[in-house]
């Protein structure tokens, strides 16, 4: 049967959430001729819709349901209920990644047996390596057209990778280039090259970046395989006396509640929302929350060890003019505990437009110190750190007492940083301040974290079902018909930015699940 | 962008005549504020044309850029001048008053250097009213477009064609 789908059609699978991974899955089984519905929370947004404004484009894109927060990271305090800055809409936060797309490094994989037992730290090995994954990565750098992989040419440097290449040579730094990036350095796919326009982070009005929202998902649609639902909120999912789903409930965008049945659920909803929708369809066969025997659900909650260093120069760099991440230095992302911590982290170009700066870079702070720091916008060069934090249990989305409009609890997400964590932080300060000063800076300004970008954790990979949610095909230990299909599936976070492991795995799933249902196993 | 209209057609002098001065900066009169030069003025719909002055002020103490003008700031606060904020904001700045005067000044405008308003600021930083204040100037100062310019931000991009051919890479002294 060709979409749409009939509410009580239960062939098909449900994916709840269109972004890195649920869109790519969508299109991935939809190619394979399996009958896909899709969720997704937030409406439809394609490049003619992005507005190169940052405030604007947030109100246009961003998650902005509340969501509460506790703990010590300070953007509990200065953001208590913003924990994160994501995306609503179809393809999810992909509409404004950065773009930087990068491998684990075998070691990362197993972070357990790598770092030894971390005192605090709730760490553990994948339950795959990087040779298993490989041949994924190979297909999702295919996919999103990376730079520097597949013969396809690195981006010009900006004003700001100029400062940024120059002071990491200068203090010795090797590994230096404007990176491996999912923006076209030149025409790929039907999108056009990178126009340097400044704006990834609210969309790519040239299409030069690569989202779902206007590759992966109009592909699957074009099959006829797949149907994306939009405003359609997810907000329990259903099972039968057996411990198998049935179906999800959902508000529709007129608020009413539908159900659609489901041979097989997989949920993509980000690394708060994923586990949320666990917890919140929690029943008499299930109390803790669906798949959640372990206890492990909404745990382990990492958003990489990140900050910023911004360097102020006598002369004008005009940082915002051109791709925002295409810069990185890898020099660091190795695992070398003689620095006092283990993990690595990269150093990548990073640019806000000037009222997300005054937003961002010393939140609540006044006065000249701050004020004369944005005098310079004009001559400021910035980077971001982005680094391994240590999964902690205690760093976990649970249910808030506060409700959305639907009446449905919230997350409530609690997160302190490990002492590893302020380590590497502190580490990574000191090094990209020396590559300003190295540069002439006369004012550097170690910039702490913005509510987080990246989401991962909160229902890990395990191999053994009681410690983690999910097996290595991202697929309940629970529940056989159940997937995770996202971030949150991430046992351990690496060092680099997720996403195009998030992609991989969506990929790799998509194989596991074509073969299980041939195999009459779902 | 603050709307002056009638005040406008006013030249400097006429300006003066109707209102007087307050703090170094502001002229106030009945129903308006506007600068000393008489660049720039905003009419009233429910505060207080000293409240407003005031209010004016505090938020240049907040957020102090010596190359943007008042009217900048003005407009920053200008929503706050509708009849639901009135009380909120008179009870604030009757309280920086307040505290003006235990600093031993007048009122807050009556404090000529930065340092001691600052002072003054540096009391009631605590409070919501400081607190609302400062946080809506993030976005009501900062996501103005008339003061990107002045900061050297040029922000939408795409309409020109992005910064490809328009210097991305243009700089000269690496
Ligand atoms: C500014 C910024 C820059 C970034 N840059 C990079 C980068 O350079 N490199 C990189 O690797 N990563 C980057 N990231 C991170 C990257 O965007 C995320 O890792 C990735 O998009 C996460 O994919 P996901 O599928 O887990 O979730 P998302 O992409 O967030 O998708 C989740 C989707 O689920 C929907 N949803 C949630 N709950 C429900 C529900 N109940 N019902 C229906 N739908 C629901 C949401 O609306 C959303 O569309 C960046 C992120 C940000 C914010
Ligand atoms: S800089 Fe390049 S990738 Fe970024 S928004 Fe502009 S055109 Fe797209």
């Amino acid at each position: 049967m060709a979409a749409p789908f009939d509410m009580n059609d239960d062939s098909v699978v449900v994916i709840i959430g269109t972004g890195a991974g649920g869109g790519v899955l969508a299109n991935e089984l939809a190619q394979k001729g399996i009958s896909v519905v899709a969720l997704e929370a937030g409406g439809r947004y394609l490049p003619e819709d992005y507005i190169n404004d940052e405030w604007d484009s947030f109100g246009q894109l961003a998650w902005t349901d509340t969501r509460t927060t506790s703990g010590e990271w300070r953007v509990s305090e200065d953001f208590p209920n913003l924990p994160a800055w994501i995306v609503k809409a179809v393809g999810g936060t992909s509409t404004h990644w950065a773009g930087a797309s990068l491998r684990f490094q075998d070691h990362e994989w197993k972070a357990r047996t790598t770092y030894g037992e971390v005192e605090g730290a709730n760490l553990l090995d994948w339950p795959i390596d990087g040779t298993e994954m490989a041949p994924f990565y190979d297909r999702a750098e295919k996919k999103l057209g990376v730079t520097r992989t597949n013969d396809i040419p690195g981006l010009p440097g900006s004003n700001n990778y100029k400062v940024f290449e120059a002071g990491a040579k200068k203090i010795g730094y090797k590994e230096v280039h404007t990176g491996r990036m999912a923006i076209n350095s030149v025409e790929r796919d039907g999108r056009m090259a990178c126009q340097q326009t400044g704006f990834c982070f609210q969309g790519c009005k040239w299409g030069a970046k690569w989202s779902a929202a206007y590759t992966d998902i109009p592909a699957g649609e074009a099959t006829g395989n797949l149907e994306v639902r939009t405003k359609a909120h997810a907000a329990r999912i259903l099972h039968d006396d057996a411990g198998r789903v049935t179906g999800v409930e959902y508000f529709d965008e007129n608020g009413d509640l539908q159900m659609q049945k489901a041979r097989v659920v997989c949920v993509a909803g980000n690394s708060f929302e994923s586990p949320r929708l666990l917890l919140n369809s929690s029943s008499s066969m299930f109390p803790d929350g669906l798949a959640n025997s372990s206890g492990q659900v909404g745990r382990n909650y990492m958003r990489h060890t990140t900050g910023s260093v911004y360097g102020i120069f006598e002369q004008p760099v005009h940082m915002y003019r051109g791709t925002t991440m295409a810069g990185i230095i890898q020099d660091e992302a190795k695992h070398d505990p003689s620095r006092g911590f283990v993990g690595g982290y990269e150093l990548e170009t990073l640019s806000l437009g000037l009222p997300f700066m005054a937003a961002f870079l010393d939140p609540g702070s006044w006065g000249r110190s701050f004020t004369t720091a944005l005098d310079s916008y004009e001559n400021m060069a910035g980077m971001w750190i982005v680094g391994e934090d240590m999964p902690q249990e205690a760093n976990r989305v649970t249910l808030s007492d506060a409700e959305d409009g639907f009446g449905l609890k919230v997350a409530n997400v609690n997160f302190t940083d490990h002492p590893n964590d302020t380590a590497m932080r502190n580490h990574a300060y000191q090094q990209g301040m020396a590559i300003y000063d190295a540069m002439g800076a006369t004012r550097t300004m170690p910039t702490p974290p913005y509510p987080s970008t990246h989401n991962l954790g909160t229902n890990r990979m395990s191999e053994r079902p009681e410690d983690g949610v999910v097996n290595a095909n991202g697929r309940a230990h629970d529940v056989p018909n159940l997937y995770v299909s996202d971030g949150s599936q991430f046992t351990t976070g690496a060092a680099e930015n997720p996403t195009l492991t998030i992609v991989a795995l969506a990929i790799r799933q998509a194989e596991h699940i074509a073969g299980e249902l041939n195999r009459g196993n779902l | 962008m603050t709307e002056t209209m009638s005040l406008k057609a006013l030249t400097r002098r006429q300006l003066l005549t109707r209102g007087a001065a307050a703090g170094a900066s502001f002229v106030i009169g009945t129903g308006f504020v506007a600068g000393r030069d008489a660049a720039w003025a905003t009419e009233m719909d429910a505060l207080k044309p000293e409240t407003m002055a005031t209010l004016i002020q505090m938020a240049r103490d907040i957020y102090p850029h010596d190359k943007v003008g008042d009217q900048y700031y003005a407009a920053a606060v200008k929503g706050y001048d509708v009849p639901q904020e009135v009380d909120f904001v008179q009870a604030g700045i009757d309280m920086l008053n307040d505290t003006a005067s235990q600093k031993g000044f007048g009122t807050y405008l009556d404090a000529g250097w930065e340092d001691d308003r600052v002072a003054i600021l540096r009391e009631i930083e605590g409070t919501d009213f400081f607190q609302r204040i400062r946080g809506g100037l993030v976005t009501g100062l900062y996501n103005q477009k008339e003061v990107w310019p002045i900061f050297g931000y040029e922000g939408e991009s795409y309409s020109k064609g992005g910064y490809l051919y328009r210097g991305f890479d243009d700089i000269s002294w690496i």
